[in-house]
């Protein structure tokens, strides 16, 4: 498969939508950051997407994300320039001068956020993220696997404040940056993890917005084709569909922060009769079918739409939403001890070991 | 006695019912003129079934005439849209993401001013009233005549949003109306302004068409008041029609849903309604279409109105039947069944062929089918009551059993009897259906906001929640004896601690009308 060298406005829908899929229920809405970034493509012209394994040792990069509640992003949107403030903020802080934009996280909005930056900047952008999918909280990221510090990282709200962490380890990062956030109301553009070329060919997780724009075309293409949405997706991700089924009943509470909660899905079609539950915490981690558990976290679990395949947010999910459930590969890092210990089921307070995609053998 | 009226873009249905008993349905082309096609149909009504314009309660209608000039874009006045929300917001001005042709079409003009609000109530910035003051002598240098003003976090705080509108009035003059988002749309900013900016383009049009309406009826001699019907199948009255005529726009899907409901008596239920190319399936619970979940574009313009939730299948009663009837759809002769199909003397084997091939029904010369085989017919009403059991099912969300109401002119495609569903309801009167759903006479009230709910208090806010929707409706005229919450939606800010959480209530009740003379 040829990778993806530039993203252009044209891209860009495709690319959001596959954003919304790796987000796995988190990540907020696509659609500002699919907005924002065309009007960046639109006035800047498109930005040039280097490959991972062809970055140069002493590249600097920094990369750039939205911090806080993607509810406030839908209502609060960022103002002019403040992706290049954050950005600028930290390289002058550090007394470097970028040389590359990237993504921490391929899903949802910060998929498309450091498109924005890269544009405005006119940097390239790093086809990669540190996630390969969406994750709450700054420190897990597989940078951290490679001891790969989350500071020195800018903090800048909407209206021109900035900020810069020094933090003794990224857990702290995330826990002083969270509040910070909350006071600047609850949304704000970071620049963190800044790092050498070798460090991230290492850590990222490569091709990921290549990947992001391909699932957003296997989805297009299969409904102008009649084809099934769903199954186009699973196989672009090499995971299985493993639940359809109609929103009973979302239970939603917020504790610590984060919107926790669950969703029963009453089975359709060759699930009829039986009764799956979803828990999440902003993204899906546990997928639950009369007392089975199918799939947990790290991997990836993935709601869409039965007919259309558009990907369905955990905010947005609500009553008689029909769903196909996806289970699929994470990147191989999050399965080592080390990673299990930052996005295993037991840092979401499920106290159980995590089930891969394909563990389970599914009824035929 | 009340009359329904349903304007549609095609047909003018309309209806004279006393309580819930239809006395008659009248269904005629729809005029270009709007007080020619009202009184007309009053006419036709009268003709049909004598009544006197005194024993008129109320007189509701539901019309597609707004929904229309934004998809045409005519009638469109010249409309500014005024964000309060600097320096946030500016990545994405007002009118992004439109269609080009639909801004020129309402010579648009965006604003971006200081002010708006944080999601916990405090302020972005503070209202600068020199710089309300700077745009509004612009928007007239422009001939701007509607301004649509939205500020972030409105729906919690509607303080800038007032503010504004009054200095725009006092610059303006009371003849440029200005619409105000918090009282259109919900949280999401760019949804909200979009729909607040449409609303404020159709506000002349909305005077001229409320105005017409209205001398449609007095010159019957009906006195009674004017509704309207709005999208989530209440109703509103002539005032705030001319306020607010973008809450029009799903009426059409709704009126018709509510009315196959109410002809049929079911409150709980799903609706076929099967067409000439397509089946539309639509859930009503407590009588009221399920919502769609999703964003809603118009005219390519994304918004978040509330739309009934409606599964189209391409099954209707002009679908071709292939493969021996094991095959149905989605390819249809469409409007030219009358010209294309076997029984009407044409050469192409549809859905309807099969219907009277199989005796369910006499339409067009059934003796142009006798020849048909007769097993090709059976398997082709089984492959249509095959796809409509399963579009049903996957719009059900509960076992409970739920009835079906089969409407539409090709209702006639399905048996009797729906295995998994039990009787299928064929009510009387199905081809007004719309104009039966306007004339359902309810009123609603609405909230929706972002409330800090402190440990223990949810309770309470909640049920200062509801009291507040049961309120608006009472105000919007609901009788207060039967007011009741069909509608509750709770969703917590994620990241925010204080338990930030989105509340959405609403509550309907009947109608307080006049009693008869």
């Amino acid at each position: 498969m040829s990778e993806i060298t530039r993203i252009e406005t044209t891209d860009i829908a495709d690319l959001a939508r596959g954003a919304a899929i790796l987000g796995t229920g988190g990540g907020g809405d696509p659609y500002i950051g699919q907005l924002m970034a065309l009007e960046a493509l639109r006035i800047s012209g498109p930005v040039e997407l280097v490959a991972t394994e062809n970055l140069p040792d002493d590249a600097q990069i920094l990369p750039v994300a939205m911090m806080g509640a993607p509810t406030v992003m839908v209502e609060k949107l960022p103002s002019v320039d403040q992706f290049v403030v954050a950005v600028n903020a930290l390289g002058q802080y550090l007394g470097v001068k970028p040389t590359h934009i990237a993504c921490m996280e391929a899903g949802g909005v910060n998929s498309t956020i450091p498109i924005v930056a890269a544009a405005e900047l006119g940097l390239p952008l790093l086809d990669g993220d540190f996630m390969g999918r969406a994750f709450p909280e700054l420190q897990m990221v597989t940078a951290t696997l490679f001891g790969i510090p989350t500071t020195p990282m800018s903090i800048t709200d909407d209206k021109g404040n900035a900020g810069i962490f020094n933090t003794v380890s990224n857990l702290w990062a995330e826990k002083l940056a969270r509040v910070v956030t909350v006071e600047m109301g609850a949304a704000s553009i970071i620049s963190l993890y800044p790092m050498r070329g070798n460090q991230a060919r290492e850590a990222a997780v490569a091709g990921t917005l290549s990947l992001c724009v391909r699932l957003g075309r296997a989805v297009k293409q299969a409904r102008a084709s009649h084809a099934d949405p769903v199954a186009a997706v699973a196989e672009v991700l090499g995971g299985r569909v493993i639940h359809t089924g109609k929103v009973l009943d979302v239970v939603r509470r917020t504790t610590a922060g984060f919107a926790r909660g669950k969703a029963t899905l009453a089975g359709l079609d060759r699930n009829d009769g039986t009764t799956l539950t979803l828990n999440f915490q902003n993204e899906h981690i546990i997928a639950t079918r009369e007392s089975t558990v199918l799939a947990t976290a790290p991997d990836l679990l993935i709601c869409l739409d039965i007919d259309t395949g558009e990907p369905i947010t955990t905010e947005a999910m609500r009553f008689g939403h029909r769903i196909a459930l996806i289970a699929a590969p994470c990147d191989s890092r999050w399965h080592t001890p080390e990673g299990i210990e930052l996005v295993g089921p037991r840092y979401f307070g499920y106290d159980m070991d995590p089930v891969r995609w394909n563990q389970v053998q599914l009824p035929q | 006695m009340r009359i329904g009226i349903d304007v549609g873009g095609t047909n003018t249905d309309a209806v004279l019912l006393d309580g819930s008993k239809v006395l008659v349905g009248v269904k005629q082309p729809t005029s270009p003129d709007v007080t020619q096609g009202i009184v007309s149909a009053l006419n036709t009504l009268g003709a049909k079934h004598r009544f006197e314009a005194d024993q008129v309660t109320a007189v509701m209608i539901g019309t597609t005439h707004f929904i229309n000039a934004l998809i045409e874009a005519r009638r469109l006045a010249p409309t500014a849209a005024l964000r309060l929300g600097l320096p946030a917001t500016a990545s994405l001005p007002p009118l992004v993401g439109w269609p080009d042709a639909l801004v020129q079409a309402l010579e648009a003009r965006a604003y971006l001013a200081h002010g708006g609000h944080e999601f916990d109530g405090r302020h972005i910035s503070e209202l600068d009233r020199d710089e309300v003051k700077r745009h509004a002598a612009d928007m007239a240098a422009h001939g701007i005549r509607s301004v649509a003003v939205s500020s972030v976090f409105s729906p919690i705080n509607t303080e800038f949003e007032r503010e504004a509108a009054e200095i725009l009035t006092a610059e303006l003059g009371d003849s440029v109306a200005v619409s105000l988002s918090h009282e259109i749309g919900r949280i999401g900013l760019l949804e909200r302004e979009n729909a607040t900016i449409i609303n404020a383009a159709l506000r002349e049009l909305a005077q001229q068409i409320t105005d017409a309406l209205i001398s449609a009826v007095r010159n019957y001699g009906i006195s009674a008041p004017v509704y309207l019907s709005q999208n989530d199948g209440t109703l509103m009255d002539i005032d705030y029609t001319r306020q607010y005529p973008v809450a029009t726009f799903a009426s059409g899907p709704t009126n018709s849903m509510r009315g196959a409901a109410a002809l049929s008596g079911l409150t709980n239920c799903a609706v076929i309604d099967i067409g000439g190319t397509t089946s539309d399936i639509g859930v009503l619970s407590n009588g009221f279409p399920r919502e769609a979940t999703g964003e809603v574009t118009v005219a390519g313009v994304r918004t978040n109105f509330r739309m009934p939730d409606v599964l189209s299948i391409g099954i209707g009663g002009g679908s071709h039947v292939t493969a021996a009837g094991l095959n149905v759809g989605p390819t249809s002769v469409g409007y030219q069944l009358t010209e294309r199909a076997l029984v009407f003397g044409g050469s192409e084997f549809t859905a309807t062929d099969a219907a009277v091939a199989a005796g369910y029904a006499q339409i067009g010369d059934p003796g142009l089918v006798a020849g048909l085989d007769k097993r090709a017919a059976k398997a082709a009403l089984n492959t249509i009551a095959q796809s409509i059991t399963a579009a049903v099912e996957r719009m059900r969300v509960s076992a409970e059993p739920l009835p079906v109401v089969a409407v539409g002119g090709g209702s006639i495609l399905l048996p009797e009897v729906l295995p998994e569903f039990g009787a299928v309801h064929r009510p009387e009167h199905f081809a007004v259906a719309n104009a039966i759903g306007a004339a359902i006479a309810q009123v609603s009230g609405e909230v929706d906001r972002v409330y800090a709910i402190p440990d223990g208090q949810r309770d309470r806010i909640v049920a200062e929640a509801k009291e507040e929707a049961i309120d608006k409706a009472v105000a919007a005229g609901a009788n207060p004896s039967d007011v009741k919450v069909v509608d509750f939606d709770e969703v917590p800010l994620p990241y925010v601690p204080g338990n930030a959480t989105r509340i959405r209530v609403k509550a309907v009740g009947e109608l307080v009308m006049e009693e008869a003379r």
